[in-house]
């Protein structure tokens, strides 16, 4: 819902913000704010850096340089890109939630029956599908009333339907909470519409704005766009721009210089991948081994 | 009452259960069994540097045991291959302690007390230290407990939620030194990992929470304290194997008891 945007405090910015592993640059230059109310969506390739921002902006991936704020006391619901869970921990749903603040049994069924998990909530944690799991996860974020949800990749695992439901559920929160929404998201062709602001990410931010802007943007373009097929046809079907090879090579200046041969590799290897889930049209549901 | 050596042994051993099962619970869930290991192999050499410097035994134990446990932590931070840095470490423990021990005078003969305890020894004021030790440990674990629990489920959930891991894994390594020290005297260096996971694991299949899994580690530690007691007295076994004996069996019974209910 575009509008929204810029209004209200800033709950989290970065202010060139670097992050390196090693002697590998996965983010630079980074300069990115999440106001109250907001629904914020990061897209990029694989290894992009997607989650990688996420961490540093809650703190957990500490900055090679640069600067993190956050408001103080800022209430964070987190949905981490993954969750492996030691079989010798026995842990319910229900007991999952109370963690690390002890919640009221109403409180937490409230939660579980919100996201579609009511019936689990004494099922172990381990014992759960990933959709289920993941369902859990984010019953988990919406207690506390938080001010701001940080969800990477909230929707794999989830079938069709589930993944509409959900996107349904978070737009209907920040419209009863004021929560702001911080997410990483593959599914490009809903992306669109939920966010009221969309980040294309590639290691720097190549492109940011409504998603109307984005989407033309050519920085977005080359990033999504080129194959022969390129994704952007699930969402364009105006057909107004090119879709011969010459657009691969078609980058930004501010994308050009990022074409070391893993990075490369990485982003031809999401080209394809988009491009699969654009010929299988509306099949494409996120459950795909994306893990940036 | 506490004039009777088996009843001063009984309290001891139910003392350290108390410690015992939920910090064997949170080892076991966090996978640090060999860490266990190290800590525990390197009180021998704190109680042989304890006697060397005349320092109160207990003060060296604690002192060996908690470098032991931050190093073991910190390297585990920093990403080592934990499998061959604890594999290197308990067992260098070992064997420097034992060497450290040759050098002390008289001390040979006590080697079997050091390795496999001496709980039919314990006097009153061990009983104090024993008790103290594990009351302070358990206290440390229920007071951290909400926090333990998120950072061992995830640290990042934990740092999302304003836990701090590091502190967390801090907690745990000051009570497993603690625990070492504490427990060198019942069971012996050799065995104290084993009265750490033996119980956790005996309870992980009967419990369906994590609190209920500390409780029944804290009561198959108990069993497995008297079970052995009763049994060295009666085959005239030495009491710290004995004891580690009878939590193995009730680990068998459980995993047993586990696969019938399934049929």
């Amino acid at each position: 819902m575009p509008g929204l945007q810029g209004r209200g405090m800033t709950l989290v910015s970065v202010q060139s913000l670097a992050v390196r592993f090693g002697g590998a640059e996965v983010l630079r230059d980074i300069d990115l704010s999440v106001s109250a109310s907001e629904i914020v969506t990061i897209v990029g390739p694989n290894g992009s850096g997607k989650s990688t921002l996420l961490r540093a902006m809650l703190g957990i991936q500490p900055a090679s340089s640069g600067r993190v704020m956050r408001k103080a006391g800022l209430r964070i619901g987190y949905v981490p890109q993954r969750l492996a869970i030691d079989r010798s921990l026995p842990m319910t749903a229900r007991r999952f939630l109370s963690l690390p603040r002890r919640v009221s049994d109403a409180e937490a069924a409230a939660a579980l029956d919100r996201c579609g998990v009511g019936a689990v909530a004494e099922r172990q944690l381990v014992d759960l599908s990933g959709g289920q799991l993941q369902r859990v996860l984010f019953a988990r974020a919406l207690i506390g009333r938080p001010e701001l949800l940080v969800l990477d990749e909230p929707t794999q695992g989830l079938d069709q339907p589930g993944e509409a439901a959900f996107y349904q559920l978070i737009a209907d929160v920040r419209a009863e909470t004021g929560a702001a929404v911080l997410m990483v998201s593959h599914d490009l062709h809903v992306v669109m519409a939920a966010s009221d602001r969309v980040i294309c990410l590639n290691g720097h931010v190549c492109c940011e704005g409504t998603p109307q802007v984005v989407r033309d943007a050519p920085e977005y373009r080359a990033l999504f766009g080129y194959g022969t097929q390129g994704a952007l046809a699930l969402y364009r079907h105006d057909h107004d721009h090119n879709h011969g090879p010459g657009l691969a090579h078609h980058h930004d200046a501010a994308c050009d210089h990022d074409h070391s041969a893993p990075d490369h590799a990485a982003k031809d290897h999401a080209a394809k991948e988009y491009t699969a889930a654009g010929h299988a049209g509306e099949g494409h549901s996120g459950t795909g081994p994306h893990h940036a | 009452m506490l004039d009777d050596f088996l009843t001063r042994a009984a309290l001891a051993g139910l003392g350290l259960s108390l410690a015992t099962g939920p910090l064997g619970a949170m080892v076991v869930w966090r996978r640090m069994a060999y860490f266990g290991d190290a800590t525990s192999h390197a009180a021998i050499l704190g109680v042989a540097l304890a006697l060397a410097t005349n320092l109160p035994v207990g003060a060296g134990t604690l002192l060996v045991a908690l470098a032991m446990a931050a190093t073991v932590s910190t390297l585990s931070a920093r990403g080592w291959a934990m499998d061959t840095t604890l594999g290197v470490l308990a067992h260098s423990a070992l064997a420097f302690g034992l060497v450290a021990v040759s050098f002390l005078p008289g001390m040979r003969t006590d080697l079997s007390a050091l390795l496999f305890g001496d709980i039919l020894a314990v006097s009153r004021a061990d009983l104090g230290w024993i008790w103290g030790g594990s009351l302070l440990v358990a206290g440390l674990l229920i007071w951290r407990w909400q926090s333990l629990l998120t950072a061992t489920l995830s640290t990042d959930l934990a740092h999302a939620a304003g836990v701090n891991p590091d502190r967390e894994r801090l907690v745990l390594t000051l009570a497993l030194a603690v625990v070492v020290a504490v427990a060198i005297k019942i069971v012996g260096a050799l065995l104290i990992a084993a009265m750490l996971i033996i119980p956790a694991a005996t309870a992980r299949g009967l419990a369906r929470s994590p609190e209920t899994m500390a409780a029944l580690a804290v009561l198959a530690g108990a069993g497995a304290v008297l079970g052995g007691l009763w049994a060295s007295l009666r085959f005239d076994t030495p009491a710290g194997p004995s004891i580690v004996t009878v939590a193995a069996l009730c680990f068998i019974a459980s995993v047993l008891a586990g696969r019938l209910r399934q049929a």
